[in-house]
């Protein structure tokens, strides 16, 4: 049972709640399609110059899968650390400081991602 | 004497890791946390390359070229075994999810596949890269 205060102040365990154990799971099934897609394109364009790998992100399919990739990839890592930081880490200030700095890099890197695919997508 | 009396002075303690043998399973989930971690890692070097092609072509050929150096390929190789180890594996727990696999040797075997299977998977990703065998 988890009363408004306890929410709030993040009692209870965290590890793997139904929230965080469903989003992995999904993002886990997402991510092999979308894996594999990514790992083909890369075959493809072995030995290519700039200019065939920016038309292969400006392809629709391509920049959309990788986009794709990049936001869930994120985002099951994100999850991922989340559960190693609360395992190991045992001082409290630390722990959140971490976990904090996790949602940081998935966010931050994430949208520096798909901010480089839409450039170089739609303007290269 | 109460547990909370002193603080806990660090006991000696007798080497079991190196000692016994591992199972495989529990081989297969220290594998799985720590390519996770690697990959997590990774995702910098990732978004350098992306953000280079955003930047222009002349930085992004400096990347590449930096990342196709003899060290940047043995990073990228080990990168991409992390990946396909974690893949694997992840699916293995996938079917966990399901419910399937949960024998003793059934977790075994999926387990040593998981492990042959990435490095085969390496492998053959390297040799059609290396070799334009595709």
């Amino acid at each position: 049972m988890q009363t408004p205060l306890g929410k709030i102040r993040g009692l209870g365990s965290a590890k793997e709640g139904v929230g965080h154990f469903w989003a992995q799971r999904v993002t886990a099934i997402a991510l092999i399609p979308l894996l594999l897609y990514f790992l083909a394109g890369l075959i493809s364009l072995r030995g290519a110059d700039y200019g065939a790998f920016s038309d292969w992100i400006a392809a629709p399919l391509n920049a959309v899968a990788l986009l794709a990739l990049v936001i869930v990839g994120f985002y099951h890592m994100s999850l991922g650390l989340q559960v190693v930081i609360e395992d190991y880490i045992h001082n409290e200030g630390a722990k959140i400081v971490l976990l904090v700095l996790n949602k940081f890099w998935a966010a931050g890197a994430g949208l520096a991602c798909v901010y480089a695919i839409l450039k170089v997508g739609l303007f290269a | 004497m109460s547990k909370n009396d002193a603080p806990a002075r660090a006991r000696p303690l007798s080497p079991h890791l190196q000692i016994y043998r591992w199972p495989v399973t529990m081989l297969s989930s220290i594998l799985h946390r720590g390519t996770g971690i690697a990959l997590y890692s990774g995702t910098l070097f990732l978004t350098i390359w992306l953000l280079a092609a955003a930047v222009g072509p002349s930085f992004f050929d400096q990347v590449a070229a930096i990342y196709a150096s003899p060290l940047g390929l043995v990073v990228t190789a080990g990168y991409s075994w992390a990946l396909f180890y974690h893949l694997l594996n992840g699916v293995r727990h996938l079917n966990w999810d399901a419910g399937l696999g949960f024998e003793i040797s059934q977790a075994n075997a999926s387990a040593t596949l998981v492990l042959v299977g990435s490095f085969v998977l390496t492998g053959l990703l390297w040799a059609v890269v290396l070799f334009d065998l595709i």
